[in-house]
């Protein structure tokens, strides 16, 4: 098993929490795992990323190498496009949400930007802004694009699940069930299209 | 022992607890700030008593250090590259002294600059001081050779530095812990003139370090973190410095790589190892992440020898970070191509966060600044820098941690006025004061603008030494008492602060203006634990 997955968003909309979800199922699992982060001067609103790599054979580089990425994992459809060169052209999957993040100047036409996208021979669009917020907070958008990606991750759903329990045990039952519920409206989702 | 998952920065934290350090000395500094965090956050580090607070700047951090090793205790110093350069003269002069109780120096450095001004490459700072230094490959090296730092430390009573790039400090991977190391007890040196760098003294520790030299690069024999690994092709030598052996290995199917390869973790480089890797081959490539410090060594004023291939010679980029691709194509492998990446992307630059004060600080000052020409704000290193973008684009320049009232002192000097000088409350105690000193005794005709958001936001809201302390040093350095002024950056007081900054600005001396706001991040934080704290209470009623 050997998957590379890059994560990306704008820095505060919790990439971070997707990586350290994926990378919390994986160790349960028994896989190596790599995960490189943004950390600095870019969280502060511009764009982020995250190289997150699983394989039951040991890892060697912290960077996927370009054109290898299994998957692109997006909270944002623009910061989706920056990276589809990591892409793999034959088997490679962009799952984004279509919720765009404005805070430029030129950010180009949501239009353009999905058509962009669906140009692509695989890819998931997920309005995770709307199921996030008819499930109660809009807050779990990230989960929600978490469970349109994980039908693709070759990890059991239970181990995501259970790494959901472990990451928000802090934040009481009503968020862990929360994110338990946008976890699974994304796989659904993404289960009828993939 | 169980596995944990680190950041680099962790694993080197975890690896100098279990070291037995009985104190952490650091500034904040991406991408070295986790290392200290993790210290001050661990229980283990709590129940060893171990010291984590923040220090005023690098060269307190260093020179406190310096000041446990005295006493026979080991510590470790974290500071990013640049911070390397403000402790530059503690850390120098410390390899002249020596060590007495295990004395780290981590530099962390950031090459391809994601958060910093220079790429600088802190091997230079060890090669400079005469020191050896490590540089681990991944996580699990980050932790082993934090603890080997320390017994090299004592071993031959020096300090070691340990150099860790962006990728490494800020990637995640499984660490196996070893078993833990004892504390020291307090024990000053048996020479007490051993930190006395009177010259007479200074000259014979000098000699003194010139003779560990050889022993330094023996121990990189032994060690096991320079190896030498056979490879069939002998058309191609390469020496593989820290993080780039991963690159390496990640070009050739499970981590085979055709070619003899001299992995490299520790410094100075064993002449033998390089000779005879040097004496098999046709050619050598050298992959090192930061400045082409090994390879301008071999291959030699005059480029004599052997073809030395890397980044003087062009094989490789001449800056930047590296990755796989760039290594694959210095090998000649063909690079997979991903998609094109489509013409309406657009760049997303960081900036300054809804809401937060130093906006508000800056839309006033560029409204007072109005009927002047441009190019008068001498500003410093925080997220106020950011102003420097736009729509604000409020600042000229940013140069190192402090040169911003400095700054306004030469330009001023040089007839610019009004002149500002926009420093951050963290900057300030960090390297401001002594430069605010100079301007009070100067009576340069600058206005300060000391953003003061109370703490060090842009490494992520670390506790600023500046907390509540600001004013009083302002006053006490001597700027007058009608002259220092503190507004608070609103957009409903936005007039109000405009006619604080224009009275200011023409008034010829030295005037600083405190633009006083939380940060909205750590109040954001502060305010979440408060309804977590409510919640807690509630439950248990």
């Amino acid at each position: 098993m050997k998957k590379d997955i890059i994560i990306s968003g704008v820095g505060g909309q919790g990439i971070l929490t997707i990586s350290t979800v994926i990378g919390t199922a994986a160790l349960s699992e028994g896989l190596e795992l790599k995960q490189a982060e943004v950390h600095g001067m870019s969280q502060r609103g511009g764009d982020v990323q995250s190289h997150m790599r699983l394989s039951s054979d040991k890892i060697a580089s912290d960077l996927i190498p370009q054109g290898q990425a299994d998957i692109i994992i997006s909270v944002e459809p623009l910061e989706s496009l920056r990276y589809v060169e990591m892409l793999n052209r034959e088997k490679g999957w962009l799952v984004t949400s279509m919720n765009p993040f404005n805070n430029i100047a030129d950010y180009p036409p949501v239009e353009d930007i999905l058509n962009a996208i669906w140009e692509l021979p695989h890819y998931v669009t997920i309005d995770a802004n709307r199921v996030a917020k008819d499930l109660g907070s809009i807050k779990a958008a990230n989960i929600v694009v978490l469970g349109a990606a994980s039908p693709l991750l070759d990890i059991k759903y239970d181990s995501l699940e259970e790494a959901i329990r472990t990451i928000f045990a802090k934040k009481g039952e009503d968020i862990i069930h929360l994110n338990l519920k946008a976890l699974r409206a994304g796989r659904d989702y993404a289960q009828e299209r993939t | 022992m169980q596995k944990l998952l680190l950041l680099g920065d962790e694993a080197i934290a975890q690896g100098a607890i279990d070291a037995g350090i009985s104190a952490v000395y650091a500034y904040p500094g991406t991408p070295s700030t986790e290392i200290t965090e993790y210290i001050q956050a661990s229980k283990q580090a709590a129940e060893k008593k171990i010291k984590s607070l923040w220090s005023a700047n690098e060269k307190t951090a260093m020179e406190t250090a310096i000041g446990m090793s005295y006493a026979g205790k080991k510590s470790l110093v974290c500071m990013k590259h640049v911070g390397l350069n403000v402790a530059a003269d503690p850390f120098i002069n410390s390899a002249v002294t020596g060590a007495n109780g295990g004395l780290v120096v981590l530099s962390a450095d950031d090459p391809s600059m994601h958060s910093s001004q220079n790429e600088q490459d802190s091997r230079f700072y060890g090669k400079f001081a005469l020191i050896p230094v490590l540089e681990p490959s991944n996580q699990q090296e980050a932790y082993d050779m934090t603890r080997y730092a320390f017994e090299l430390s004592e071993k031959f009573g020096t300090p070691v530095l340990i150099r860790v790039t962006t990728r490494l400090a800020h990637s995640r991977a499984g660490v196996t812990r070893a078993k833990e190391s004892k504390q020291n007890s307090m024990q000053l040196p048996g020479d007490l003139q051993q930190f006395v760098l009177l010259p007479a003294i200074a000259r014979r520790q000098y000699k003194r370090l010139l003779t560990k030299q050889e022993l330094f690069e023996n121990d990189g024999l032994e060690s096991g973190f320079n190896t030498l690994i056979p490879g069939k092709d002998k058309s191609l030598g390469i020496v593989a410095c820290g993080i780039a052996y991963n690159y390496l290995l990640e070009n050739f199917e499970g981590g085979k790589v055709p070619y003899p390869v001299l992995k490299v973790g520790q410094y100075p480089i064993p002449a033998k190892l390089v000779e005879e890797l040097y004496n098999s081959v046709d050619e050598m490539l050298v992959l090192e992440e930061g400045y082409p410090i090994f390879e301008e060594l071999l291959r030699g004023y005059l480029n004599k020898g052997k073809t030395v291939r890397g980044r003087l010679e062009g094989s490789i980029p001449r800056d930047g970070e590296l990755n796989p691709n760039i290594v694959g194509r210095a090998l000649g492998l063909a690079i997979t191509e991903g998609f094109e990446t489509p013409s309406i992307l657009r760049g997303r630059p960081p900036q300054l966060c809804e809401g937060c004060s130093h906006t508000d600080s800056f839309k006033a000052l560029n409204e007072a600044l109005e009927p002047y020409s441009g190019g008068r704000v001498l500003s410093d290193i925080g997220c106020y820098t950011l102003s420097a973008l736009p729509p604000l684009e409020s600042i000229n320049s940013c140069v190192d941690m402090g040169a911003s009232i400095t700054m306004a002192i030469g330009a001023a000097d040089a007839g610019l006025f009004p002149v500002v000088a926009a420093i951050g409350d963290s900057t300030f105690t960090h390297s401001g004061i002594t430069g605010l000193l100079d301007a009070v005794n100067h009576n340069s005709p600058i206005t300060v603008l000391l953003n003061d958001n109370s703490t060090t936001g842009m490494t992520g809201g670390q506790d600023s030494s500046a907390f509540g302390k600001v004013d009083d040093i302002v006053r006490g350095l001597g700027v007058e008492e009608e002259h220092i002024r503190v507004i608070t950056p609103l957009r409903r007081n936005h007039e109000e602060n405009v006619k604080v900054f224009q009275e200011e600005l023409e008034y010829r001396g030295v005037s600083v203006i405190i633009a006083r706001r939380e940060c909205i991040q750590t109040l954001a934080r502060r305010m979440k634990l408060k309804a977590l704290e409510k919640r807690k209470e509630k439950t248990l009623a």
